[in-house]
């Protein structure tokens, strides 16, 4: 679909447009702060992943392969820490969803470009600081810093930690803010609310939970800091506070967080289904609703992250109700892509594989979500690796998966270049088989009773357990190869044209890569999203 | 005529000057909404421990001056109207009368400030009523009443900081009008700090009550 | 919002407003009223706080958006608080077990030493327990 001796060298794109360390550094380009994002997180993905494989590594051996307790305590904190703030929470909307929120409104770019590139110095600031707290030191009390443990009784880099996931904080919410003004202000004539792709209404609901749910975190962490460093007694219970109060503010953005996690995700799997299908999406409205429907509830369920820390069990009961809840609107979009897919024109792309998966896994990791969210079964599950399954099933199978489906659909766009679709389906192949292998066991040795963030484990686990760290192995395998064939293709790949896939939307009328101000003129929009399937493509 | 900037002031983003005026101002709002998240955290803890140590809490609160306190609210709500002013200069295009009331704004806001720390902060201390620093407190009651002076000066802490930020940006802005930087079609910068310092006075407005109001004075 | 000027006489009008409002609910705490002392000085800073964004702020005169933004940030306040005291509030309804020491809040403090080991397993195992479920024979 390459354009016959179209030549990247002599077109002036946001690649070319300037050249230089300060170019980069000091852009306000929207598309240019995503590629630094994507370096970023990548950056943080592989620190995150090394403490798996170590983690994985360790528990081979039902005493422990290689680490100390303590040290172990480290390591998962670092993984969860370095994970979950440094890599899935930015991943998609500060990547692809920077990227494309002015592209799919049809805008120059996002509202505030300085802001933009400030959040981005914020999250590199805030993420070298925990970097070093975790790497130098470390810190061992989980990525939920409970209390009192992290107030009183550690005495590891808690305070720089948490300073530095204060810090990136604001990137996320500088970030939200930026998308929500720039999707009610800025969208193109014609672009109606309802003709939006469905992206950008989960990248909307997902920076209303930024900015809802964030600063709540951050009041947070900063009372642990004052009361690690003035010994004042707001958790700790000598003084009348309560270690359990921590646990609300600390769960009200940390649950909401999970949904920072996977809306986008689900946006771009909206994104793809119907394109690889061929078909406009069925009930648009339902899956655009829901997107802000999960937003909304999901503020309502933190409590069941608490059933068993001594909340009051009538708390108990309506957060699990509400937790019941707020899988019906995820279960929606579930039903609507696969009425989607259902007498479609369907082809097996790369993107379309991390697009099924992500159905598949996501559907799975939901559904032991409902048996977590059941009192009387999370009383036997709980810190089990049960849990530890469960969400690794909705962030790596789900959110992980989406991320990487977006990237391999919108790549052509924005590199300008093709990568092998065939080893680009083999590491899809490989990340899915390495995934359940690595995660499927763990739901079973949860079950039988193995705690998490424990150091050692009674030997009659470890079958389950090596068979879990063979599949880690498979996986990083998986996560490899894309690493090699995308940068490849950066300078080797078959140059794409403005739509390599054929696909509906904004972004794809434009050059690949798109020229620095993205349009020529701002479109007009006519038609509804998802219009596959017309009569004249 | 006294805009004396060179470049235009439509961002390349922005259609028109009007978009980017209320995309400022919406974008002023959201960046509300989560400062209200932010010191909505603290208020859910005094909530929780209000209602859970009444006792302490009243004791507590009964050792703040009301006095300071009422008259910190009256400098507050001046700044406020100070601040009111200096955005309907801008939007007149009348730089001196922007540049007074900027000026007044932000006297305001120090004297605030300076008010609770050396009046009220320095006084607590004296006491050894300051958590973590020298609380000596020994009568009833001692261990909610600590809980109390916690919130007091994490939450007077917090906005205090907020206002000092404030006034910095005030004193960027004092600068930027009187080298005649704003007009009539160009006065958002001054509008959005406008919101910010009004939004920061409605948070005085509930913690004046909170803390030094609870269960009455009688 | 650009084109509305808003008059000096409604920003002194609402300005006189707030600092009688402010002396209405200073004088109001030196009554007794019991209970309403507290609900009436919230009743009092929710009308100053209203007027401020109202008038101030320019709310009265603002697309709808801003006032819904703004009405948003309030109901999450609200859910925050109203869930979580649910928890705080509804502890006691649930019987205390025989053999806990007592039932105050303020607990005694914990002594240092493994936290898990010390609190939190015998707390599961005693909620366990009570459940009907054995100890598990296999605990680390």
């Amino acid at each position: 679909m390459a354009t016959a001796g179209e030549n990247l060298d002599t077109r002036v794109h946001y690649l070319n447009a300037n050249y230089g360390i300060k170019s980069w550094l000091l852009t306000t380009d929207h598309k240019r702060i995503a590629i630094l994002y994507m370096a970023s997180i990548t950056f943080f993905f592989l620190v995150g992943g090394i403490a798996a494989v170590l983690i994985r590594i360790h528990l081979i051996e039902p005493n422990g392969a290689i680490f100390e307790p303590a040290t172990y305590n480290k390591l998962f904190s670092m993984h969860g820490i370095i994970m979950v703030f440094f890599f899935l929470i930015p991943s998609i909307p500060a990547v692809l969803g920077n990227f494309l929120v002015p592209m799919m409104v049809g805008a120059r770019d996002l509202a505030f470009p300085k802001l933009n590139l400030l959040s981005w110095y914020i999250f590199m600031t805030g993420g070298l600081l925990t970097l070093y707290s975790v790497v130098w030191g470390g810190v061992d009390t989980g990525w939920t810093f409970y209390t009192p443990l992290s107030t009183t009784y550690v005495n590891t880099n808690v305070l720089s930690a948490a300073f530095g996931v204060f810090i990136a904080g604001f990137s996320s919410i500088l970030t939200g803010l930026n998308f929500v003004v720039t999707i009610h202000k800025m969208r193109a004539p014609g672009m109606t609310w309802f003709r939006m792709p469905l992206f950008l209404w989960s990248i909307y609901a997902t920076s209303i939970i930024f900015i809802l749910g964030t600063p709540v975190l951050a009041i947070t962490l900063v009372l642990v800091a004052l009361e690690r460093i003035f010994h004042v007694g707001i958790f700790d219970p000598a003084v009348g506070g309560d270690p359990i109060l921590f646990q609300h503010l600390f769960w009200f953005y940390s649950h909401p967080a999970v949904y920072i996690m996977v809306l986008p995700a689900m946006g771009v799997v909206s994104e793809l289904i119907p394109c690889f299908a061929r078909k406009r999406i069925f009930g648009y409205s339902f899956v655009a609703f829901s997107s802000v429907a999960i937003a909304v509830v999901s503020f309502l369920v933190w409590g069941h992250h608490m059933f068993l820390s001594g909340q009051s069990v009538y708390a108990g009961i309506i957060f699990s109700a509400l937790s019941f809840a707020v899988a019906i609107p995820s279960a929606i979009k579930v039903f609507n892509w696969t009425a989607t897919l259902y007498k479609g024109s369907i082809s097996f792309q790369a993107p379309m594989l991390y697009a099924l998966g992500f159905i598949g896994l996501f559907t799975m990791g939901g559904l032991t979500g409902l048996f977590l969210a059941t009192l009387a079964v999370d009383t036997h599950v709980h810190d089990t690796y049960f849990v530890v399954a469960h969400f690794h099933y909705i962030m790596v199978g789900g959110a992980v998966m989406g991320y990487l489906g977006g990237i391999h659909f919108w790549w052509p766009k924005i590199t300008g270049r093709l990568y092998p679709d065939g080893w680009a389906r083999l590491a899809a192949a490989i990340i899915f088989i390495g995934f359940n292998l690595t995660f499927f066991p763990q739901y079973m040795v949860g079950y039988l009773g193995m705690p998490r963030r424990y150091a050692i484990y009674p030997p009659k686990f470890q079958v389950l357990n090596v068979m879990s760290s063979a599949g880690a192995s498979i996986l990083a395998v998986g996560y490899a190869i894309p690493l090699v064939y995308l940068i490849w293709s950066m300078r080797y790949g078959p140059v794409a044209g403005p739509n390599p896939w054929g696909a509906k939307g904004l972004e794809w009328e434009t050059p690949s890569p798109p020229p620095t101000e993205n349009f020529e003129e701002i479109p007009v929009v006519t038609e509804e999203a998802y219009a596959y399937g017309a009569k004249e493509v | 005529m006294a805009d004396s900037h060179a470049a235009s002031p439509l961002a390349h983003q922005f259609e028109d000057l009007e978009q980017q005026q209320e995309a400022a101002s919406l974008g002023m709002w959201v960046f509300l909404a989560t400062e209200v998240m932010f010191f909505g955290g603290l208020f859910a803890g005094y909530t929780i421990y209000r209602n859970l140590y009444p006792p302490g809490f009243e004791a507590g609160s009964h050792m703040l001056n009301v006095t300071i306190g009422a008259i910190n609210t009256a400098v507050l709500i001046c700044s406020s109207l100070t601040m009111a002013l200096a955005v309907r200069a801008a939007q007149m295009g009348k730089r001196n009368a922007l540049v007074t009331f900027l000026i007044l704004t932000t006297a305001l806001g120090l004297a605030f400030v300076l008010i609770k720390l050396t009046l009220e902060w320095r006084h607590d201390y004296l006491e050894g009523l300051a958590p973590g620093l020298n609380f000596t407190f020994a009568g009833p009651d001692a261990k909610s009443l600590e809980l109390f002076f916690c919130f007091y000066f994490i939450m007077t802490g917090v906005h205090a900081l907020h206002m000092m930020v404030g006034v910095g940006v005030l004193s960027v802005l004092l600068v930027q009008a009187w080298k005649g930087h704003f007009g009539p079609n160009h006065f958002n910068a001054v509008e959005t700090a406008g919101l910010y310092w009004h939004f920061v006075d409605i948070v005085w407005i509930f913690l004046f009550p909170l803390l030094y109001l609870i269960g009455g004075r009688y | 919002m650009q084109d509305h000027l808003v008059p000096k006489s409604l920003y002194f009008l609402i300005f006189g407003s707030l600092m009688a409002l402010t002396a209405l609910t200073t004088g109001m705490a030196y009554v007794d009223m019991g209970q309403w002392n507290t609900i009436v000085a919230l009743i009092i800073a929710g009308c100053k706080a209203t007027l401020v964004a109202l008038f101030f702020m320019h709310l009265r005169w603002s697309p709808r958006l801003m006032r819904v933004v703004l009405l948003s940030a309030l109901l999450w306040l609200a859910i925050l608080i109203s869930l979580t005291t649910t928890d705080f509030f509804s502890r006691d309804w649930t019987p205390i077990p025989e053999g806990w020491e007592e039932s105050s809040l303020v607990r005694p403090p914990i002594p240092p030493g493994n936290l898990i080991s010390q609190v939190l397993k015998p707390s599961l195992h005693r909620y366990l327990s009570a459940l009907g479920v054995p100890p598990r024979a296999s605990s680390s």
